[in-house]
């Protein structure tokens, strides 16, 4: 099947159709001067100037890119070690369990993580008094949490498809081990550290539920804002925020395909050029 | 594997002494770098331990906790539980003793109750039916994607998981505009004279079909890609010499082969729609009852954390069968790839 | 080269001789294009029942491409294929009376070896019990009753081939289509089971049409050969005629080693042709006349096995086919050696000898001066 015609091009031009409508329909009603935003009644950008007087909202926002800049750098390092360990450490006691402790955070749904957390920073507090109150640092952690496990996944997966013949040649070579990583592996693995973070980051920047059951009074996250006020019906403001959102991460991952694949590119190039060159 | 044998981390950071650092500072550090390489704790053992023990604080220890808290009683104090292990001093004898008090009757509650077996119900009926609709809409497109040009896969996966990286919860509200009354779809369905304006599918249990489908539908796609961008196009043309219509071949080749991916994409969607909160909240009308919402509402509006815990922990006994089955694809993935 | 063919059963009949004999396969005119590039170009071939043909060429020559619009998984641009006189172009796979066996064998990986040979049959609904009666008889045929349970990422190499080969042969097609089915296997496995293919091909009087590049094994097994050069089929014959009397420099320099001669024809006759070759340095002397006209600048081809070396001048003298030379590499072989000689003319020429005798009585060592010659026979004339 080369060209999208028959049943199945059908099949995938309504699959896209599904997914990118809802988006491009929500992004025009924002520049819809009515306030009931599906009714149409001239074009206007009203709401993006009310946005920015929402001080709630940007506090919220500010907020949130705090935490899921932080959680996504701990989730890096933390996801890192994770991924290398399952990928090249082979058999190693308690591999089941650490395997297990690492996917089941892919699938677990956020309510039950969410409650589990808060339940245990409370029991924390009443234990050892820390953390002292809930806010941004259980935010944080919670989102550690979650999100490390998808880093590791990518690592790993990174990993098991690369060839592992150059970092047994640089220890042929002398290398030590810690050596080897900062050398070899870390640069080779670095689009997937680099796709980790960001996964990472928008993960937190998105979590309602978990950011819910374990935020303090005055940690509010940016999702918990839209939430409240989504709970109560469709708002042009949020049409305006979704707008900015949708097209600041679509420049974003674009900017960052680009960067990804040059790299890339450059990186197999040099990894056929260690292997033939020597 | 060869490197176990090689020295480990430390080696390099504890020889040596560093100029300019007093020896006993070295001596020390060479000490506590002794201490941790004796309990395994450095160099292979360090990678290992740091998110292991994270995981563990932060992963497993909460179940734990959310176990030991179902069993105890509701009570108005700061934390809303009581303690279900006591230390009491038994001021007549002159002792202590332990009391452990398992409070029952909450999970009793979860079994005559019908609205926890309800919602159970019905939740595990959404997700199954949401995953349906996913692999339905998903395997077509999977596929035609893994037929597609080798240049074109990529960009077309691309557009797949785009939508995944805007927020999640804007593109369930995007939803709200479309299905209520007065919203798009009401209009558009009402320019041609089906409805009239007033007619809305938001609120319904359609409309958190709609949207867990919408959410989770890149979920789907991606490992059923994965499969089906591997199979060797040559085994359809083997079937189709040996005598399969191209259906035929599809139902004997392609479905099977491509089962670790349907295995892996339906949990992926599955085990998450059934602890759903915010589609159901936002798209669900009143009654669409599911069980991450009640579970919400137990913590947050009755602020009864015993029941929450309670129905955490039910939720959790639903999923681990399909969590242990989405554990031991996943393994098994990640050794056929070790393999090839 | 040492060519091993399998000496076939004399009484079998070479149809291609006779007249009135009615192909089973036949391809007429057909072109394959895949955008601008001709990938089949203008083929016509006759194949009879019970043969073992063999299309030989290089990489990329549209053997695959032949094979797959016989099976039909590729549509001819131009031309008609008929099988047992029925026209097939159109038909599809799953409907043609065809069996293919691929090159990388395209076993299904889920099912086991027996599922994988009987996954024919059940798709002609024959009764369950009729498939395990004839599945059971097809790996015993191939050797494999002990793997019938196994999967096929649990089974070496050489049986894998031999479960591609019994699922092939299970529905008994009259046209078994193979594509370099032995391409996997080392040269001792593969050499094995050239011979059983011949005699599986002979016991089950199948039609095969295989594909290869090697030509040795073209040679050994097939009873005629098509050589295709860039989409083209360049020769047809037995292995012998393509060997002994090849219709082209490309078909003698592609089978086996030769060694080429450029000349210039200086005296044809009914019975005879002279040419005189620089290059040689000598006149060469062929016992059969040629349709060119005196002068025409042609090559000549001898085999390097025809040749005879010796220290002494030749008996038969005249300076016809015979020439001098240096030694100026040896390879032992075993069986033979091949000698590198430098003519005196600057042209080297390989020339193999069997090693009758023990090595260390062979009088012939590097740079020995050496006389070489060869029959009248020996040489072809190749237009250029
Ligand atoms: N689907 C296709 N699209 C475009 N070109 C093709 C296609 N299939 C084959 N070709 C081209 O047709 C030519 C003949 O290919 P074919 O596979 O028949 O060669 P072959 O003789 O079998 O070679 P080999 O010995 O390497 O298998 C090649 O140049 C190939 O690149
Ligand atoms: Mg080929």
């Amino acid at each position: 099947m080369k060209r999208f015609g028959g049943p199945l091009g059908w099949a995938l031009w309504f699959g896209y159709a599904f997914l990118y409508v809802p988006i491009f329909l929500l992004m025009l009603y924002s520049f819809n001067e009515n306030r009931l935003v599906t009714v149409w009644s001239g074009f206007s950008t009203k709401w993006y100037g009310e946005l920015l007087e929402n001080t709630q909202l940007l506090d919220a926002a500010y907020l949130s890119l705090k935490v899921a800049a932080i959680s996504a750098s701990f989730a890096v390092v933390l996801g890192t070690l994770a991924g290398l360990a399952l990928a090249r450490f082979g058999r190693f006691r308690g591999r089941m369990l650490f395997g297990g402790m690492i996917t089941a955070p892919l699938v677990m749904p956020e309510v039950i993580t969410g409650l589990s957390l808060l339940l245990l920073f409370v029991a924390l507090e009443g234990l050892v008094g820390w953390p002292d109150g809930r806010g941004v640092t259980t935010i944080t952690i919670a989102h550690t949490t979650f999100a490390m496990a998808y880093v590791a996944v990518i690592v790993q997966s990174r990993l098991s498809s690369m060839d592992d013949s150059l970092e047994e040649a640089a220890m042929d070579l002398g290398a030590r081990p810690a050596k080897v990583f900062f050398v070899i592996t870390l640069p080779i693995i670095s689009p997937a550290i680099v796709s980790g973070w960001l996964l990472a980051f928008t993960l937190s920047l998105d979590d309602l539920v978990i950011a819910s059951f374990v935020s303090g009074p005055g940690s509010t996250t940016l999702p918990m804002v839209i939430f409240s006020s989504v709970r109560l019906g469709v708002s042009p403001q949020i049409n305006a925020l979704a707008t900015v959102i949708v097209l600041l991460v679509a420049t974003g991952i674009f900017v960052a395909t680009l960067v990804l694949a040059r790299q890339e590119r450059q990186r197999k190039r040099d990894e056929q050029m260690a292997l033939q060159g020597g | 594997m060869s490197r176990n044998g090689f020295l480990p981390l430390g080696d390099r950071m504890s020889g040596g002494n560093p100029p300019g650092v007093p020896a006993f500072l070295s001596t020390a550090a060479a000490a506590v770098v002794a201490l941790l390489r004796r309990v395994g704790l450095w160099g292979r053992g360090l990678v290992i331990a740091a998110p292991y023990l994270w995981l563990f604080l932060f992963f497993l220890v909460p179940f734990l906790i959310v176990f030991r808290i179902s069993f105890s009683d509701a009570v108005i104090a700061q934390p809303p539980y009581s303690d279900i292990v006591q230390l009491l001093e038994d001021t007549d004898l002159e002792q202590w003793k332990l009391q452990i008090t398992l409070n029952l009757s909450t999970y009793l509650r979860l079994l005559t109750d019908d609205l926890y077996i309800y919602a159970y119900l019905s939740s595990l009926k959404m997700a199954a039916v949401s995953t349906l609709l996913c692999l339905l809409l998903g395997y077509p497109m999977a596929y035609a994607i893994a037929r597609a040009k080798p240049s074109m896969r990529g960009p077309l996966m691309m557009l797949i998981i785009l939508p995944f990286w805007t927020s999640f919860l804007i593109r369930v509200y995007a939803w709200i505009g479309i299905l209520k009354a007065n919203g798009v779809l009401a209009n558009m369905l009402g320019a041609v004279g089906l409805v009239d304006s007033n007619w809305e599918l938001l609120y319904s249990d359609v409309a958190v079909y709609i949207g867990i489908t919408y959410s989770y539908l890149p979920f789907m796609i991606l490992p059923l890609y994965a499969t089906l961008e591997k199979l060797d196009p040559v085994l359809l043309e083997a079937a189709a010499d040996l005598g399969c219509k191209p259906w035929e071949a599809f139902l004997k080749v392609t479905l099977p082969l491509s089962l670790p991916g349907i295995v892996a994409g339906s949990l992926l969607v599955f085990i998450p729609a059934v602890g759903e909160f915010v589609i159901p909240e936002l798209l669900g009308g009143p009654d669409t009852l599911m069980i991450g919402r009640v579970l919400w509402n137990e913590f947050f509006s009755n602020r009864d954390w015993p029941v929450a815990s309670a129905v955490a922990i039910a939720l959790l006994l639903f999923l681990v069968v399909p969590i242990m089955v989405f554990q031991y694809v996943q393994a098994r993935q990640q050794d056929g790839e070790e393999r090839r | 080269m040492a060519t091993a063919q399998v000496i076939r059963n004399p009484a079998r009949l070479e149809p291609w001789q006779d007249p009135k004999a009615v192909p089973y396969v036949r391809i007429e005119k057909v072109t394959k294009r895949f955008g601008d590039f001709v990938a089949v170009d203008d083929v016509s071939l006759s194949i009879y029942r019970n043969e073992f043909f063999a299309l030989l060429g290089g990489s990329g020559s549209g053997k695959t491409t032949l094979l797959r619009m016989l099976a039909g998984f590729e549509r001819p641009s131009e031309g008609r294929i008929f099988i047992d006189g029925v026209d097939m172009t159109e038909v599809p796979p799953y409907e043609r009376p065809v069996n293919m066996m691929f090159q990388s064998y395209a076993l299904f990986p889920h099912m086991s070896v027996e599922q994988n040979v009987a996954f024919g049959l059940k798709q002609d609904r024959m009764p369950a019990a009729q498939i395990r009666d004839r599945v059971a008889e097809m790996l015993a045929l191939v050797q494999l009753d002990r793997f019938a349970k196994r999967r096929p990422h649990q089974l070496s190499g050489g049986q894998r081939q031999r479960v591609a080969l019994a699922r092939a042969l299970v529905k008994r097609p009259k046209l078994l289509l193979l594509d370099e089915p032995l391409g996997a296997l080392d040269k001792r496995l593969r050499e094995k089971t050239q011979f059983e293919l011949v005699n599986l091909q002979e016991k089950l009087g199948i039609t095969f049409i295989v594909v290869t590049h090697d030509q040795e094994e073209a040679m050994t097994m097939s009873s005629r050969i098509a050589v295709m050069n860039q989409g083209y089929i360049v020769q047809t014959g037995t292995p012998t005629e393509v060997y002994e009397y090849p219709g082209s420099r490309f078909v003698a320099e592609f089978i086996g080693d030769v060694n080429m001669f450029e000349g210039r024809v200086v005296e044809d006759e009914p019975d005879h042709v002279l040419i005189r070759s620089d290059e040689a340095g000598c006149d060469l002397y062929i016992n059969h006349g040629v349709p060119m006209p005196i002068g025409t600048q042609v090559s000549v081809a001898v085999r390097p096995e025809k040749v005879l070396l010796s220290k002494d001048p030749p008996p038969d003298g005249g300076g016809r086919n015979a020439t001098r030379g240096i030694v100026r590499e040896i390879a032992y072989l075993g069986d033979a050696s091949i000698y590198i000689i430098q003519l005196h003319t600057g042209k080297t020429v390989r020339v193999t000898a069997p090693n009758v005798t023990r090595r260390v009585d062979m009088p012939l060592t590097w740079d020995d001066e050496v006389h070489l010659s060869w029959r009248p026979f020996a040489g072809v004339v190749l237009a250029q």
